[in-house]
């Protein structure tokens, strides 16, 4: 891939579809009626995005990816530019190997998201949300309410969810991630998920519910 | 208290199996080619006799919404569309629904979609939500696997096809059309209304819109009768429901119970109690960042469904219950909603989009004091120059939170003010100021 100055410096001048995106591709427009495909959009670029991961190790949009989906889905590029610019989840610049989205809002700032945000800027020296750290591991973000606020407070790092957050165990994470080791995801306490703290008080007189679930063998990391 | 037979999501906790395996063993796909071959009327019908009401918000009754559907295809196809952006603060409900009792909602998904005469169904899941997705995803492939869903769903004669549809990071998709703009491929604008969806909805096609937790308890619905459901919970507020705790209680939780249970049993018998004890309780938001908050006062007594709710000014929203104990900066946490909504705001509206930058930052000020008494006063005015003057509920709101903050804790926001004249002097005020603080 080829860079160039013209733009801010990072600007791809072109994009190409790799063949796992392709086979990505196929099963998306698969899933609107003919006609539809524009409904693709969102997928796609979540497709751009992986791939750009897969090939640069940084999950992000540029501009001539964005073109090359205006092209596929026979689009004007202004409503790919529109859509890619209106959700917050499409990086339209690079940013780090490990995304840390921190929730701040009220539910997990009651529950110390502060001391989150405290410890994610220590450990990776990153003074404000939208900056990546200098060894390009880390980039962190200010996200808004990521529906799992009875684990409050919780931080997204790329897809997966790390809850019951505080700054000690923050600063594992983080350096677990340096380690290119990322724990599983879910409750850092070791909590049954959603339940209270202690294991759950509903649900205990009942037989046959069925076989515990399957070890979480990690899914494939399709979008 | 309800009791362990009358709940509906059985693997809440998700500590069994939510695969096809485990959604059989409680009881998920028992019957359902019997419940479709009673025929769409009569699946609607049981439903409006539940007295289900819609889980997502608004509380509107789903067998009605349902009955909205043309009864004949002028020629358009009909879809079910599953609101999944579950993004409300303090709601974490669905997800739980989603990744660990997904075949609830997949045979709901059946269920709803022929009784509306839908062949295709989409969910439209936040894009955050990956791993509950993938979960998803594979529910959905082992129901067309055993054939519960596609070409001949359940033996039934019925064709229906079910997809996931991810959002990418916008609270806005949650309202009904924005959703549907959404998986039109556009940015996620609400559409002014009517026409409304059930006539002109996903592809200019009859479509209609309900949250996750109303769709997956009507297979469970239909199973156990409408008398089942509507015996539970209170007149007009019927069934169980799923509550999210979250805050400052000892034990942060989801968990099922019936409607009307009252507030201060449920934090006591499911959440170990407000940190500190009860009387360490400050407030309490109900049902969601968007409805006003309730001080400990009437939080003693409140019931948890939709009317009592109303009556106290608030409302039952998504169930979302964050409470606040007495070393909560109350101002401040109000503020940090009105930032929320400052950030989701679409823009579309004049009212909303400057209104919830406004509200913020003049909500910034309050929270430091830097104010003059009588901007608590404008500032509710603002609030009502923006409720009901947009074209989707987003500007209402952002204003109920301060509304409900103004009503109930008023004389906290004028002792910071005398606070502030105190301790600095008289604040230099906008006017002569350029820009707000943030």
């Amino acid at each position: 891939m080829t860079e160039t100055n013209s733009s801010n410096g990072v600007q791809p001048e072109s994009f190409a579809w790799d063949a796992e995106s392709e086979a990505a591709i196929g099963r998306v427009v698969a899933k609107y009626p003919p006609g539809k495909q524009a409904s693709g959009v969102i997928p796609l670029l979540y497709i751009v995005q992986n791939q750009m991961g897969r090939q640069t190790g940084s999950a992000w949009i540029p501009r001539a990816a964005m073109d090359a989906v205006a092209h596929r889905l026979g689009m004007a590029p202004i409503r790919v530019y529109e859509v890619a610019t209106f959700y917050l989840m499409f990086n339209t610049k690079p940013i780090g190997k490990w995304h840390l989205q921190v929730c701040t809002t009220t539910p997990c700032w009651l529950r110390g998201s502060d001391a989150v945000v405290e410890a994610c800027k220590a450990a990776t020296g990153i003074g404000a949300f939208g900056e990546t750290s200098e060894d390009g591991l880390f980039t962190m973000t200010e996200v808004e309410c990521l529906g799992a606020c009875v684990n409050a407070p919780v931080l997204q790092v790329n897809d997966d969810f790390y809850e019951d957050l505080d700054a000690d165990s923050t600063r594992q994470l983080l350096d677990a991630l340096r380690r290119d080791a990322p724990p599983r995801p879910g409750s850092v306490t070791g909590r049954q998920t959603s339940a209270p703290a202690g294991g759950p008080t509903t649900l205990t007189t009942l037989q046959n519910l069925g076989p515990p679930p399957p070890d979480a063998v990690q899914p494939p990391r399709e979008r | 208290m309800l009791a362990d037979r009358d709940r509906i999501f059985t693997n809440l906790y998700g500590q069994h199996d939510p695969g096809l395996a485990g959604a059989r063993a409680r009881g998920d796909w028992d019957g359902t080619a019997a419940m479709l071959a009673r025929g769409r009327d009569a699946i609607i019908e049981e439903i409006k006799q539940s007295g289900l009401r819609g889980r997502g918000g608004a509380g509107f009754p789903t067998g009605m919404k349902w009955s909205f559907m043309p009864k004949k295809s002028d020629g358009r196809p009909a879809y079910l569309v599953v609101n999944a952006d579950e993004s409300e603060p303090g709601t974490c409900k669905d997800r739980d629904i989603m990744r660990h009792d997904p075949h609830k909602l997949v045979e709901g998904c059946l269920l709803a979609s022929f009784a509306m005469g839908a062949h295709a169904c989409y969910i439209y899941i936040r894009g955050e939500f990956y791993n509950e997705a993938v979960a998803l995803d594979r529910a959905i492939d082992e129901a067309y696997e055993a054939g519960l869903i596609g070409k001949d769903a359940c033996g039934s004669g019925w064709a229906f096809d079910l997809y996931v549809h991810r959002g990418a990071g916008a609270y806005i998709c949650g309202e009904e059309t924005a959703l549907l703009e959404s998986l039109e491929g556009k940015k996620g604008m609400p559409r002014l209304k009517p026409p409304f969806p059930a006539a002109v909805g996903l592809y200019g096609c009859p479509t209609t819109v309900n949250n996750v937790e109303s769709i997956a308890v009507t297979p469970t619905i239909m199973r156990r009768g409408a008398a089942w459901f509507s015996a539970i919970g209170r007149p007009k507020n019927t069934g169980t429901k799923l509550f999210c705790i979250s805050g400052h209680v000892n034990k942060p939780c989801n968990v099922e119970e019936e409607l009307g249970i009252p507030l201060r049993e449920l934090i006591d018998t499911y959440c170990g109690g407000v940190r500190g004890g009860w009387d360490n309780l400050l407030a309490v938001i109900p049902g969601g960042s968007s409805v006003p908050l309730l001080p400990k006062s009437i939080c003693d007594t409140v019931l948890m469904d939709f009317d009592s709710l109303r009556d106290v000014k608030s409302g039952l929203g998504t169930a979302a219950v964050i409470v606040m104990d007495k070393s909560t900066d109350i101002v401040k946490a109000i503020w940090r909603l009105a930032k929320f909504y400052k950030h989701e705001s679409c823009g579309q509206c004049t009212p909303c989009r400057e209104g919830t930058g406004w509200m913020m930052r003049v909500m910034g000020r309050m929270v430091q004091g830097r104010a003059d008494v009588a901007e608590i006063d404008v500032l509710e005015q603002v609030t009502r120059q923006v409720e009901g003057h947009t074209i989707c509920a987003l500007g209402d709101a952002a204003a109920w939170p301060i509304q409900g903050l103004i009503r109930h804790f008023r004389p906290e926001m004028e002792a910071r003010i005398a606070e502030y004249k105190q301790r600095v002097g008289v604040p230099v005020l906008p006017g002569s100021l350029p820009i707000a603080a943030e």
